[in-house]
Formats: structure tokens, C-alpha cells, sequence
């Protein structure tokens, strides 16, 4: 055992060494970012505490942009935001039961399982605590009292996806789905399918990016008549592309959901459009619509859901957007 | 030693000749090789014929590889008597050390590197040690140290680098040599080939020298097999189980640097669940839970036939809502074989 410390202790040093001779990067790293970034704060200090509970996946990259428009709203409104998130449907909804427990002034959900939801909610709306939803749960948000709900509809987002991808002429799409079962991400292929009925769909495994590419190149190499695949998910349609030029493909690429990364694609060419849904715009507007229905009784969107998207970026309009993609906002 | 006729009075039965097909009966992954042998001519097949054009198998090979490289540790690991529930986040925390060690202090990526290859050992050495320590089920240890892994991916990158996945580091310096080490691929006869398929090999093979002609390997086998009695006559027994855990946490650093260079960003919560991936190869190839059995080369196949599953069935153009259930059967399938054969060679010998 003595030896293994040792070994360990050795390794350990040399690498400490390594380290502290300072091997530097002359570009790249933390060193390189600049600025605050930080947004206009009106100084509003309403007060509140209000929570927000998501089904986020933890490390979630698109739920992080979520929470990003959440803390900017409440940190102009004054807000102490609660961030809590569980992609069980039960223990989100106990998340909320937890919340509605403390007496919080407001709780923006997303409904990805409403039936589990149902009980919670109803419970917070009983206890004349104000609740919004967001992203998931368009059909079902208004039986359970909720007072707005911000999201994309997903099928009318591949629905649109479709006929922008018809408008160019696409027959046979790949429709790449990295959870299998997931209700939203299902709804975009059948929504893209409904359009074009050569509509391939194509799992993966979202845990493993080796997975992903692997699966993505075989899938490439069984149909040679596809001519556009679509990630759903930005990290994934980057992944996608990478397999899609590895494999000597020309097939196009196309992602939902927009990052830095994705962005800088775009305006380069490697990718021909994100599906953005703005995320950012759905956290900011929860905490946004729960304060103004503190401070003036507001509600946004008439009985309607309030949609944050699609909005379609590509070459047109990608300019727009990069500075705010790389900021985490888009 | 097994013998098929009674040894005559003049020899004596330990030195009776092994007939070849009772020693390849023995052979722990023999039920594997059929099992991929099988699936190979099935898909060959049904997915007549782009399963069998070598752009294909080079795909194949590579989603095998990615599983095959944990596997090599996790087989030895298995034969050594333990198990590592924290595998597979352990590949995603060894890839975001490397990529935010370095972002964060601007050094050359192969420092980070470096202390993700620290780390890695590390996090094996601390299981070992602590499963040596307080003699609990390696179930209960990794299992903590599975928690803990992940809930610092995510706490770290975002405390450290502010999202969720890791910072950039494509444009820092080293990191194209890093990449042409661990995210190249090597063109043979025009097909590309990705080098985590010959660093997959070149494990296998140095795994399997050291569990066959070494004498750790026989540490190895003897700890897995009873470690009281492999203490008794002298084994580390402590030693042994901490270098196993160690191994694994060296493949998972291969993978993770893998990982990392290939994608160039690593989402901090992915990998969980993919434990369960790397213990189903090395159980297909022949693998007891129990430990004290099993081979190298069996994990490898057992690896490559999750993969022939994986992707057969994508070039197959089948509906994929089976695919878990075909992985569930084939695992059942060969455990039963692994059994049968295991029974009856230590009947007869």
C-alpha cells in the first residue's frame, strides 16, 4: 500500500512541477475573458422570493441559458430567486410542494409531466401563491390555474421547421432524438413530419458523445438519400456535423437550439440554421410576469400561452445574435 | 487440468495432455465469441450489404472502442472480485480536470492533461483504499464516490468556467497535439479509423499479458477468486484491489481525453448510466460477478458486440424502441451460456 502512496504522492509532484513551469498558453483560456457583460439593472427592489423548479437534467446546457434570463430578471427586479430543478416528474412536483411550504410570493414551472405537476400546483394556486409555467405544458396549464404560460409549442416548431425545409426543397430529413420517450423532442420530428413524410427519425445516446457519433455515422452510411439531419440540441448538432464531415458526407446539418458555438457555425456555414426557442426569454418572463402580477395584478398573454419561438436563425440573420450567443443569452 | 481419458498407471494425472477442445471449452469467453460470431453473420445479413462494406466496421469499431477501452479495466477490476459504479462519470470528471485546469490557469492543455491522468489514479486509488480500509461492498463505495463525481462535475465547471459545459480550449496551445494523439484517426486501405480502436488493442493486449503471464495476474485471479485464501499464501491482496481500481481509473482517463478532444466541449452531466455499459461487455465477454473468472480479450468482445448491436440495428434501418430490450436478452443470453460452460468444465475436471 506504502508504494501506491508514493506513486501517487510522485505523480502527483511531477505533475505539480509540470504545472508550476509554467507550460502558459499564449492564447485561449481564462485569461482571454474580457468585460462584465453584465445587463441593465433598473434598481427596482420588489422583495420578493420567488422560485423557480424546472425538469432540467442536471448540466443541462439549455436549462442553464433558462436559469441565466431567470437571475437577469430578478436581479432587476430585486428578487431572491430560488433555482431547483428534477427531471422525475414526482420529485419536481415535491420541489414545488417545498416551495409553496415556505410561502414563496411566486413559482414558474415547467410541465414537462403535468399529471405529476397537477397535485403541487394546485396546492401553491390553493395557498394564493401566483404560478406561472414555461417551456412544457401548453395544453395543460390553464385547468390547473396557472396564471401564464412563456414556451415554444413544439410540434408547431417542426411544423415550421418543416416548411422552411420544404421551401428549399429537403425530401428526406433525419431527425436525430437524444432521449428516447422525450415528449417535447418527439413532437419536433413528428411536427417535421407531418410536413415531409420521407421524415427519418434517428436515436441516440445523449449520455455518451462517442455514442452519438458513432450511431450518427452509421446512420449516414445506411441511407445515402438523406439529405438534411437535424440535432435536436445544440451541443448534439455540433456533434452531428463533426460525424457528418468525418464520414466524407455532404449531407446539410441543421440544429434546434442555438449556442456559442452553433452560432459561430451558422455565420460560417457549417450549420445551416438553429430552431431557437429563446430560453432566455422564457426564464426572464417568468420572473418578469410573476412581478408584475405582485405589483400590479398584471397577467401577460390573455388567456394564451405567450410563445418564445421558433425563431429561425441562419446566415440572414446570425449577426444579430452571435454577440449574444457567445454571452450565454442565446 | 482436465482430462478426457483415465491417465494409465504410469503417468501421473497432473501431467495428463489437455485435449484443445475441452481447454477451448474452458475458455471464459468462448460463449462471446459465438454470441459475436452469430451477431456478425445475422446483421451481415439483414443489413446486407452496408454492415459489411469497411466504412462500416471501421464505425462499428469505433462505438466499441469507446466501450472497450473501459471495459479492459472493468473486466480486470471483475475478475478481481469488485466492481466501479463511479466509471462512468469517473471519464466525464477526468475530461473536464484536463479542460478546466487548463482554461482557468491559461497553461499549455497538456498540463491539464496531465493532472486529469492525476486525478484519474487518484479517484481509483481513493476507492481501493477506502473499500480496503472499511472492508464495505465496492456497491456501497463507488457508489458514493458515483454521487459524489457527479454532483463536482456540474458544481465546479459552473463555479469555475460559469456554464454548465466546459470552457473552450480548441484555440489554446497543445491542444492539437493532444487531439492528434487521442482524437485522430489512421487511414487504412482509404478507410478512416478512428485511434481509439488501436489504443483499445493495445490495451486488450497489455491487459492480457499481465492477467496470463505475470504474476500479478495471478494476484489478480486469486484475490477475485477467495482473498482470505489468496492471503494466506501470501498475496497483496490490498495492493492488488487498489491497482485494479486503478486501472480503471487509468481507461477512464484514455476515454475522458478521448472524449474531450473529440468534442472539444464535455456537458458536465453526461456519462451516468454508462457504468452500466462497460460492466454489460465485460459480463457478455464472460465476466463473473462473482469475480475469480473471466478474461481481457472477453470484455473486448463483449464490447464489440454491444457495438455490432448498437449499430446493426441503425443499419438494419429497424425501429430502435428495441434495441434495450435486445441488449437485456443477449446479456441473459450470455450469462446462461457462461454458466453452462463454466459448470461443465469444472465437472469433468
Amino acid at each position: 500500500m506504502k508504494k501506491f502512496t508514493k506513486l501517487l504522492i510522485g505523480l502527483g509532484t511531477t505533475a505539480l512541477v509540470v504545472g508550476s513551469l509554467a507550460a502558459c498558453s499564449n492564447q485561449g483560456g481564462a485569461q482571454e475573458q474580457s468585460g462584465d457583460g453584465g445587463g441593465t439593472v433598473p434598481g427596482v427592489d420588489s422583495g420578493l422570493t420567488i422560485a423557480l423548479v424546472t425538469h432540467a437534467a442536471p448540466g443541462d446546457t439549455f436549462w442553464d441559458i433558462v436559469r441565466k434570463g431567470a437571475e437577469d430578471a430578478a436581479a432587476a427586479y430585486g428578487v431572491d430567486l430560488q433555482y431547483a430543478s428534477d427531471p422525475d416528474g414526482s420529485r419536481q412536483s415535491q420541489l414545488v410542494q417545498q416551495y409553496v411550504d415556505q410561502g414563496v410570493d411566486g413559482i414558474a414551472v415547467s410541465l414537462a409531466k403535468p399529471d405529476a405537476m397537477q397535485s403541487s400546483v394546485e396546492a401553491a394556486v390553493a395557498a394564493d401563491i401566483p404560478v406561472v409555467s414555461i417551456n412544457a405544458g401548453e395544453d395543460r396549464w390553464k385547468d390547473m390555474g396557472i396564471l401564464a404560460h412563456f414556451g415554444q409549442n413544439e410540434e408547431k416548431a417542426g411544423i415550421a421547421l418543416g416548411e422552411y425545409l420544404q421551401k428549399d426543397g429537403y425530401q428526406h430529413p433525419i431527425c436525430v432524438i437524444q432521449e428516447q420517450g422525450h415528449v417535447g423532442l418527439e413532437a419536433r420530428c413528428a411536427g417535421i413530419k407531418s410536413i415531409i413524410p420521407g421524415t427519418e427519425i434517428l436515436y441516440v445516446n445523449g449520455q455518451d458523445m462517442t455514442q452519438v457519433e458513432s450511431t450518427v455515422t452509421a446512420s449516414l452510411q445506411a441511407s445515402t438519400s438523406a439529405d438534411i439531419i437535424i440535432g435536436l440540441g445544440a451541443p448534439f448538432a455540433l456533434t452531428i456535423q463533426q460525424a457528418a464531415t468525418k464520414a466524407g458526407s455532404d449531407i446539410k446539418v441543421g440544429s434546434f437550439d442555438l449556442n456559442a458555438d452553433v452560432a459561430q457555425q451558422i455565420k460560417d456555414g457549417g450549420i445551416l440554421f438553429g430552431v431557437d426557442q429563446q430560453p432566455y426569454l422564457q426564464g426572464y418572463l417568468a420572473v418578469e410576469a410573476l412581478v408584475l402580477n405582485n405589483t400590479g395584478g398584471f397577467v401577460i398573454g390573455g388567456g394564451e400561452p405567450v410563445l418564445t419561438g421558433p425563431a429561425i436563425v441562419d446566415t440572414s440573420n446570425v449577426d444579430a445574435v452571435l454577440e449574444y450567443a457567445q454571452e450565454g443569452k442565446r | 487440468m482436465t482430462a478426457l481419458s483415465t491417465p494409465s498407471a504410469q503417468t501421473d494425472e497432473r501431467l495428463a495432455r489437455t485435449s484443445a477442445l475441452r481447454k477451448l471449452l474452458a475458455r471464459p469467453e468462448l460463449g462471446a465469441v459465438v454470441g459475436a460470431v452469430v451477431l456478425f453473420v445475422f446483421f451481415a445479413i439483414v443489413a446486407n450489404p452496408v454492415f459489411t462494406q469497411p466504412a462500416s466496421i471501421a464505425t462499428v469499431l469505433y462505438g466499441a472502442s469507446t466501450i472497450g477501452i473501459m471495459a479492459v479495466g472493468v473486466s480486470l477490476l471483475m475478475i478481481g472480485g469488485e466492481f466501479d459504479l463511479s466509471a462512468g462519470v469517473g471519464v466525464i470528471s477526468s475530461a473536464l480536470m484536463a479542460s478546466l485546469f487548463s482554461w482557468s490557469l491559461s497553461t499549455n492543455v497538456w498540463v491539464g492533461v496531465l493532472m486529469a491522468l492525476v486525478l484519474s489514479l487518484g479517484v481509483g486509488f481513493v476507492n481501493g483504499w477506502i473499500l480496503m480500509r472499511t472492508k464495505l461492498p465496492s456497491f456501497i463505495v463507488t457508489l458514493a464516490t458515483f454521487l459524489m463525481l457527479t454532483g463536482l462535475n456540474l458544481a465546479l465547471t459552473r463555479l469555475i468556467g460559469g456554464n454548465v459545459s466546459s470552457p473552450p480550449i480548441a484555440d489554446m496551445d497543445g491542444f492539437d497535439s493532444a487531439a492528434a494523439v487521442f482524437a485522430s484517426s489512421v487511414p487504412i486501405f482509404g478507410i478512416n479509423v478512428s485511434i481509439t480502436v488501436f489504443i483499445w488493442i493495445a490495451l486488450v493486449a497489455v491487459a492480457s499479458w499481465i492477467l496470463l503471464r505475470t504474476r500479478i495476474g495471478n494476484w489478480i485471479f486469486a484475490v477475485g477468486g477467495d482473498a482470505n485464501a489468496a492471503r494466506a499464501v501470501g498475496v497483496p491482496v490490498a495492493a492488488t484491489k487498489i491497482g485494479l481500481f486503478m486501472g480503471v481509473g487509468f481507461c477512464a482517463w484514455v476515454a475522458g481525453m478521448h472524449n474531450l478532444f473529440a468534442y472539444k466541449v464535455v456537458q458536465s452531466g453526461e456519462g451516468v448510466g454508462n457504468e452500466f455499459l462497460y460492466i454489460i461487455a465485460a459480463v457478455i465477454g464472460g465476466c463473473l460477478l462473482t469475480g475469480g473468472y473471466g478474461s481481457a480479450i472477453g470484455g473486448a468482445i463483449g464490447a464489440f458486440i454491444f457495438g455490432m448491436a448498437n449499430k446493426g440495428i441503425v443499419y438494419a434501418q429497424w425501429n430502435p424502441d428495441w434495441f434495450k430490450f435486445f441488449l437485456g436478452l443477449m446479456l441473459l443470453i450470455a450469462t446462461i451460456i457462461n454458466l453452462v460452460v463454466k459448470n461443465r468444465a469444472e465437472k469433468k475436471s
